[in-house]
Parts: C-alpha cells; sequence; structure tokens
C-alpha cells in the first residue's frame, strides 16, 4: 500500500464521478422504496434490461446508448406501472406486502436476470460511443469521459425528478401519497393512480440508469447483484426518498469504494456497500437527512 | 424504590395512605418537535377506577403507550407496583400485572379466537409461575374469558369474521387474559349499542371487585362518569384536572378546554 | 400425532427410500436427490424464521456457506497436521454450531428492524460474510477449495450414498424439529410475531427473545446442510456457495409449498427441486432459475398460501363430501387442538 496524494486525489474524485452515477441509479429506488415503501428489489435487474436495450440499439443501429435509452424510457414507464398493478392488486390490496411482495420482486429479479442469460449468454457487452476512452486531464486529475459523461447526465436526471417532485402538481402528490393517503382521497386524487404514475417512473429512471452502467463498465446479466446492496444502501442512508440526501450518500460510498478499491483492492469492495448498509441501518435508520 | 427518594407521599392524601399501584412522576414524550405529554404526574391507589378523558389527540393513547412499554417516555418515571419500570421492555411489565388493549384492535388474525386468548395465558400466566398448567386446563379457560365478553360460541373462528364491536370485545378478551393487576381498557365501548356497553361497564366492574385496578379510557361520556371513581383530564399533552368526577366536569378550565360531550 | 411417533414414520419412510434408491442402482439419484434433499432443510430452516415468525431473510447462502467452509477449514487443518478426517456428522455438528452462533449474532444486530429493513440486512450480511471468506486465503479465497471425496465408506459404501444417507437424515431432523416447534409453546409465540408483534409484546411475549430462538435454530440447520456440501462437491467456489441462487430456493419452496405448516417446505423443496434437477437434465441449468422466478412470482400472486393453503381451501368447499365440518376443522395442520 503505497500512498501517494496524487493516487489519493484520484481515487477521491474518481469516487465522486461514480457516486453522481450512483445517484441516477438509485434515484428510482428512492422514489419506489424511499417514498412509495415498495421493497423493490428487482430494480437493478431493470436497469440491466436497459444496458442491454441499449447495447442491442448501440451495436445495431450506431445510436448513442443515453439517447437510445431515453426514447426506451416510456416503453420502461408502462412496464412499471403494470407491474405496479399487479403488485397493488395481488399485494398490497390484501396487506401481505411484506412477505409475498417481496418474493414477487425477488421471483422478477430472477427471471429478468435468466432470460437475459438465456437471450444474450453471459459474455461481458459494451457499448460505443465518442466519449468512451478519452479522459480530461484537469491539473493532477485524470477524469475518464466515460464515467464524467454518465455522472453529469445522471446528476442531471436526479435534479429533475427533484424538481418534479417538488414543484409540479403531480410530483407533490406522489410526496403526498406517502404520507397521507386518506387526505389525497378527499382531494379526489385517486392514490393508486398516483403510485402506480410514480412506480412507472422509478422504472423509466432505470432504462437511462441501464445506459450509464453500460457505458461505465461493461455489463452482463449478473452485475446487477452487486448493485442491490449499493442502491438499497445508498437509499437508506440517504434518508429515504430524499433525493438530495440520495446524491450525498451517493458519492460518500463512491468516495470510499473508491478508496478502499485503490488501496486495499477491489475484492474489499462489495463490503463496503454492505457493511455501509449494516452501519447505517444499525445506527440510524434514518438516514443522514431522515425523514 | 427511585433513586430520588420519591416516595408515595402525593399519593396519601388522595387514598388515606394506600401505596400507589401505577405513580408516574413528571413523564414525557415527544415525536421530532411535536410534544405530545409534557409533565404528567398520576397516581393511581389499588382497586381504583379510574376514567381518563381528553379530546382527541391530547395524548391519552401515547400516555397509554408509555405506561406500558409500547413507547419509550423522554423523561419521567414510571413506577408500577412498587418497581421503577419505564426501562422495561413492554412483556416485562405485562408479566408484572400491567395489561392493556389496543384502541385499533390487533388481533393474531392467522389464529382462532381461542388462540388469541392463548398466547397471553401461555405467555404471562404460565410464566409467573404455579407450575405447567395442562392443555386441557387452558382449553377451559380460553373459552370461559371468551364466554364472559360474550364471544364464547366463535371460539373457533378467525379473527377475520368478526364484526368491529366483536374485535374491541376480543381485546379486551386477551387483555383480561393475562391476569393482569392493571387493565388499561383503550376505548373498549367505541361503536356498541347502549345494551353492550352495559355488558361491558358491569364486566369491567366484575374485574374491579375481584382486585383489578382499572384505567377506563374513554368518549362516551355517560360510561365514563358511571364507572369512575376518579377522572383525570388530558388536553394537549397536559393534565388540566385529576379529582372526583362531578367536581372535574364542574371545572371552567375542563369546560373550557374540552368541548366534548 | 405424538412426535415420537411422526419421526418413527418418517424414519421408517426414510429407510424405504434409501432401500429404493439403492435397488435403484443409478448414482445419479443419489446425486440428485441429495440437492433435493439439501433443499427440503434449508427451506425448512428458513420456513422456521420466515414463515413462522414473518421474519424474510436474504441470507439463506450465507448460513450454508458457513457450514461449508467450516468443513473446508476442518479439512485443511487435519490435513495439514496428518490428522485423521473428522467424520461427517461431527462435521455437520460444527457447521451446525458455527452457523447458529452467527444466526445468533445476525439477530441480535438485526431484529430490531422492521420488515423490509430486516430482509436487507440480511442480504447486506450474507455480502459481507462473503466478502470475509473469499479473502481468507486459508479456506482457498476466491480460487476456491478442493476437497478430496473418499471413495468407500463402510458399511454403506459408495460415499456418496453415505452422504445422500445423511442428508436424508438431516432432513428428517429438520421437518421433525419443525413441527415440533409449531405445537409447542414456542410455535404460538412465533405465531404471534408474525401476525403483530406489538400485540404480542403486550400480551407477555419476549419478542426479541423468541426471535433469536428463530434465527439460531434457522442458521444452525442452514450449517447443518452446508457442512457436507464440500464433500458433496468436491470443489467449493465462493462466488456460487455464497450465491443468491439458494437465497430464492429457500424463500420460493417454502412460499409455494405454504409457509404455516412443516409440510409447506417439504412439499415446496419436492416438487421444486425435482422440476429444477430435472430441468438441468433435460434442458440446462440456467433454466433452473428461470423456473423458481416464474413459479415464485405465480404462486405468490395466485395462490398466497401456497399448496398447503390451496388443499385447505379445497377441503373447506366440500366438508360434507368427506367427514363432518368438526373433523375437518379439528385436521387443520399446524393448529393444537
Amino acid at each position: 500500500m503505497v500512498f501517494s496524494f496524487d493516487l489519493f486525489i484520484n481515487a477521491v474524485v474518481s469516487g465522486i464521478l461514480i457516486g453522481g452515477f450512483y445517484a441516477g441509479v438509485t434515484s428510482g429506488l428512492s422514489l419506489s422504496f424511499g417514498i412509495l415503501d415498495i421493497v423493490n428489489i428487482a430494480h437493478p435487474a431493470f436497469i440491466i434490461l436497459g444496458s442491454y436495450i441499449a447495447y442491442i440499439c448501440n451495436a445495431t443501429l450506431g445510436v448513442d446508448p443515453i439517447l437510445a435509452a431515453i426514447a426506451v424510457m416510456p416503453v420502461f414507464y408502462v412496464l412499471g406501472s403494470g407491474i405496479y398493478q399487479i403488485y397493488y392488486v395481488s399485494f398490497e390490496k390484501r396487506g401481505q406486502e411484506s412477505l409475498r411482495g417481496l418474493a414477487f420482486f425477488f421471483g422478477l429479479l430472477f427471471i429478468t436476470e435468466v432470460t437475459l442469460v438465456l437471450y444474450f449468454g453471459v459474455d461481458y457487452r459494451y457499448v460505443e460511443a465518442p466519449y468512451i476512452g478519452p479522459s480530461l486531464h484537469v491539473a493532477q486529475l485524470d477524469l475518464p469521459l466515460r464515467i464524467l459523461v454518465p455522472c453529469v447526465v445522471s446528476l442531471l436526471m436526479t435534479a429533475g425528478l427533484q424538481i418534479f417532485l417538488t414543484r409540479s402538481f403531480l410530483g407533490r402528490a406522489v410526496m403526498a401519497v406517502a404520507q397521507d393517503q386518506l387526505a389525497l382521497r378527499l382531494m379526489a386524487v385517486d392514490p393508486i393512480r398516483i403510485k402506480r404514475i410514480a412506480f412507472g417512473i422509478s422504472i423509466a429512471t432505470a432504462s437511462l440508469a441501464g445506459a450509464f452502467l453500460i457505458i461505465i463498465q461493461p455489463v452482463e446479466p449478473s452485475v446487477g447483484r452487486e448493485y442491490i446492496g449499493r442502491i438499497f444502501a445508498i437509499c437508506v442512508l440517504g434518508g429515504m426518498g430524499s433525493l438530495p440526501g440520495t446524491v450525498i450518500a451517493a458519492m460518500l460510498l463512491g468516495i470510499v469504494e473508491s478508496l478502499t478499491s485503490t488501496f486495499y483492492g477491489p475484492s474489499w469492495a462489495p463490503a463496503v456497500s454492505f457493511g455501509f448498509l449494516l452501519l447505517t441501518l444499525a445506527v440510524r435508520p434514518a438516514g443522514l437527512l431522515g425523514r | 424504590m427511585s433513586a430520588t427518594g420519591f416516595s408515595n407521599a402525593n399519593s396519601t392524601a388522595a387514598s388515606g395512605g394506600a401505596a400507589a399501584l401505577l405513580e408516574i412522576e413528571n413523564l414525557g414524550k415527544r415525536f421530532g418537535g411535536f410534544v405530545a405529554l409534557e409533565n404528567i404526574a398520576l397516581s393511581v391507589p389499588a382497586g381504583e377506577r379510574l376514567g381518563l378523558i381528553g379530546p382527541n389527540g391530547s395524548g391519552k393513547s401515547t400516555l397509554v403507550n408509555c405506561i406500558c412499554g409500547t413507547l419509550h417516555n423522554e423523561h419521567g418515571i414510571v413506577q408500577f407496583d412498587g418497581q421503577r419500570v419505564d426501562g422495561l421492555r413492554a412483556h416485562q411489565r405485562t408479566h408484572l400485572g400491567l395489561a392493556r388493549s389496543f384502541q385499533l384492535p390487533r388481533p393474531f388474525v392467522s389464529l382462532t379466537l381461542a388462540e388469541n386468548i392463548r398466547i397471553p395465558l401461555l405467555y404471562t400466566v404460565a410464566r409467573r409461575g404455579g407450575g405447567h398448567h395442562g392443555g386441557h386446563e387452558i382449553e377451559e379457560r380460553c373459552a370461559a374469558l371468551l364466554r364472559q365478553v360474550g364471544l364464547g360460541d366463535k371460539a373457533r373462528r378467525l379473527p377475520r369474521d368478526l364484526t368491529q364491536v366483536e374485535m374491541r370485545k376480543l381485546e379486551l378478551a386477551r387483555a383480561m387474559a393475562a391476569e393482569p393487576k392493571l387493565l388499561i381498557a383503550d376505548e373498549a365501548m367505541a361503536g356498541l349499542t347502549h345494551s353492550e356497553i352495559e355488558d361491558i361497564l358491569s364486566l369491567l366492574i366484575r374485574l374491579n371487585e375481584q382486585g383489578v385496578t382499572i384505567i377506563l379510557i374513554e368518549h362516551i361520556m355517560s360510561a365514563v362518569m358511571r364507572f369512575s371513581r376518579r377522572l383525570v383530564v388530558l388536553v394537549s399533552g397536559r393534565k388540566i384536572a385529576d379529582g372526583m368526577p362531578d367536581e372535574v366536569m364542574r371545572d371552567p378550565e375542563v369546560e373550557r378546554a374540552y368541548l366534548g360531550q | 400425532m405424538r412426535t415420537p411417533l411422526f419421526l418413527l414414520i418418517w424414519l421408517a419412510v426414510s429407510a424405504a427410500v434409501f432401500a429404493a434408491s439403492v435397488w435403484l442402482g443409478n448414482d445419479y439419484i443419489f446425486f440428485a436427490c441429495y440437492v433435493v434433499l439439501q433443499y427440503v432443510v434449508l427451506g425448512t430452516a428458513w420456513n422456521i424464521l420466515g414463515g413462522y415468525c414473518g421474519y424474510v431473510n436474504f441470507g439463506s447462502a450465507a448460513f450454508f456457506a458457513l457450514g461449508a467452509y467450516s468443513t473446508v477449514a476442518i479439512y485443511q487443518l487435519t490435513r495439514e497436521n496428518e490428522f485423521y478426517g473428522l467424520p461427517i456428522p461431527v462435521l455437520m455438528l460444527i457447521g451446525g454450531i458455527v452457523s447458529g452462533i452467527v444466526g445468533f449474532g445476525m439477530g441480535y444486530l438485526t431484529l430490531r428492524l422492521r420488515g423490509a429493513f430486516f430482509a436487507i440486512a440480511t442480504l447486506a450480511l450474507a455480502v459481507v460474510l462473503q466478502t470475509l471468506v473469499v479473502n481468507w486465503d486459508y479456506v482457498g479465497g476466491s480460487r476456491g477449495a478442493y476437497i478430496i471425496r473418499p471413495e468407500q465408506i463402510e458399511p454403506i459404501g459408495n460415499y456418496i450414498r453415505y452422504l445422500f444417507l445423511l442428508m436424508l437424515l438431516l432432513a428428517v431432523a429438520a421437518i421433525t424439529i419443525a413441527r415440533l416447534i409449531e405445537h409447542s409453546r414456542l410455535g404460538y409465540g412465533f405465531a404471534s410475531i408474525r401476525d403483530d408483534e406489538l400485540a404480542a409484546e403486550a400480551s407477555g411475549v419476549p419478542t426479541l427473545r423468541l426471535k433469536l430462538i428463530a434465527t439460531t435454530i434457522s442458521g444452525a440447520l442452514m450449517g447443518m446442510a452446508g457442512a457436507p456440501f464440500p464433500y458433496y462437491i468436491g470443489y467449493l467456489q465462493p462466488s456460487s456457495t455464497f450465491g443468491l441462487d439458494y437465497a430464492v430456493n429457500s424463500i420460493a419452496m417454502p412460499l409455494i409449498g405454504g409457509t404455516t405448516s412443516w409440510i409447506g417446505p417439504l412439499i415446496g423443496a419436492l416438487l421444486l427441486g425435482s422440476l429444477q434437477q430435472i430441468a438441468t437434465v433435460t434442458i440446462s441449468s440456467a433454466v433452473n432459475l428461470l423456473i423458481v422466478g416464474f413459479v415464485l412470482v405465480i404462486f405468490v400472486i395466485i395462490a398466497p398460501n401456497g399448496i398447503v393453503g390451496l388443499i385447505h381451501t379445497y377441503l373447506q368447499r366440500k366438508p360434507e363430501d368427506f367427514v363432518g365440518r368438526r373433523q375437518v376443522e379439528a385436521e387443520l395442520p399446524g393448529r393444537v387442538q
């Protein structure tokens, strides 16, 4: 373990950039789990699905992955809405969401992953884009564009989501539905419809997140599993539904992971995010900027 | 006894020298910024029939939760039967003889009514000693308790087959099954017909005559006035009155603050 | 039915099963059935915490793997010291103790968390444990560990048959323990925690203590199931041993079979396990998880109480066809009369 300031600074910056990406990946879960209390453990599976769709568009049509993902977002939205409807009718309405709802999403996780394996095999897939490869050099810092670009777009997406939640009527209805469904009904707003829309949006973000992922690293179906712990850790640490909190938590996690990886080796990295999660749950379940 | 040397002196005036079964001193509870309870002091002697009233949101259920251990109070002391209990978990307080029914019934949904009653019998009564009760004896006691609240013929049913009113009776029966020294009935009579209220009232009075101290939390004033030998009024988390029911109801502050009738 | 009789019946069934498989003579049957029996144990163990108490454990793989890695550690130890290897039943005991202690520890750390958080915490713990093992070179680290399986063992002969027999006995033990719990005061306590933990506390149930008992027993059984695994498979790899596949199976099988009784995980494991074995041979092993995923999702939506629940409903629909209504109620599985 040779400590050099250069290495340290680069690790920190790299962590911040990755953190920005993590924030975008988690924002969908902040919506579904943090605000709506739906334990969508299959969220990473949808992200991977997004990665593969971006890959297909990129490999066959030469389209930029991010643009492809944006074009596909409506499809993901519809998928999300449909899944929520099934979830609601089968579990939420019956009050069985804790065990069976969880199992439902767990099943979806596996169905998605294995379907991708059967269709694409376990080879790593990657995309081509002009910003994958070159790096920006600022002073001692080495900023690979393939991480910088997704980071920036990811933060923009997260910011957009936050504006939606705080400024628009629909967004505020989503925040309200988490707190008081009865009040919403009295205002002639159907909470189920709101939740359906919100969950649809949550899955739609997964489409973009998938594009980010495959830009940053090559993807194969089981990569999603690494992200389960990460996104739940960030969501809980960030305060369960607070998007600003999510961003901070994501960057924190990114930095710690990056430092651990640089100085102790990448095989310890999974323990970092999951260890973070355990720590948060044990010490302060309300997270950093808790509700 | 508590480290502050707190004695039962305060209660001697009210109860003529008998030691208080439940002694609460300076109890406070907040939820984030919201102060639910502030500076609550209460002394309940054994055998008392205490009525606890107050507008919705005044903190009655929070007080019950703090007494019973479902919630933990930030400050204050709760003493039960001479022992300080505010650090103890809820099930430990139940073992000591503190039982309550929940305002919104919380039955064990996958168990039959008889099995619902069985839980406190298995875990509280049996634990207190007196040896191991035979399975048959336990069944008898379950059936008897259910009969006392008028649910005798539904012993084999599941809670989902019950009406709201029947669920309240089950709540009460389950609390009674723990053979408590102090029973807190939290709005057990909401939604009952006049004759059903009579039934529950006479049940509680009978329990009291057998030695159980009872705290009745209710909105149905006629029942409260008939049952209580002492009345405590809670408004916005503070105790504003404590005394004989007639005197309390004539208290202008109570009239002013508590508009419910 | 009293427990000793129950145990006797199932031991007799096991003897019959063992005899039948020996008679069939095909070694593959032993290999395949071993896996199915392993799942009977894992599913039953999971159900004690998940079905009876209502706490969903995603970390089944960790307890299973800890049992396996205890065996590996001891194997290395005995091999280095020219010590004759410990017999498998002893290894199972050790695996059970290790995983039981970890189960207790996990419970202590996580059981104060409500529902979903507990589930996520168990997942986190599993990965942390996995990372620790992967970085521990003594047991092979990420490269994996090789265990040399003896060819024969007297008086049974073929070593695989020996492992099969042990797993068979463990499965019988597991369902007997589950049934014992169900019909005891502990079982009622578990059910009350599952239905309403707050009300259970108020009724005098020491919820934390009971939950710890559940996690310990559950973890211990899983560890016992994992202990012979290195000898079964010959080459142990952390990524697959700690894999989510064990988690999804140990959750799916009780959910599909029915979570309220010991029968559920048994039915679920036998059905789903056999299905997966058949699929592995006929199509591919990757399809296994697809099957589990689909069956899980479908059952959880359509038949939330599993196969046992479906049988219940069927029985309640036409009680007159079989026996009187009282008799039907008296025969509902899992409930003491």
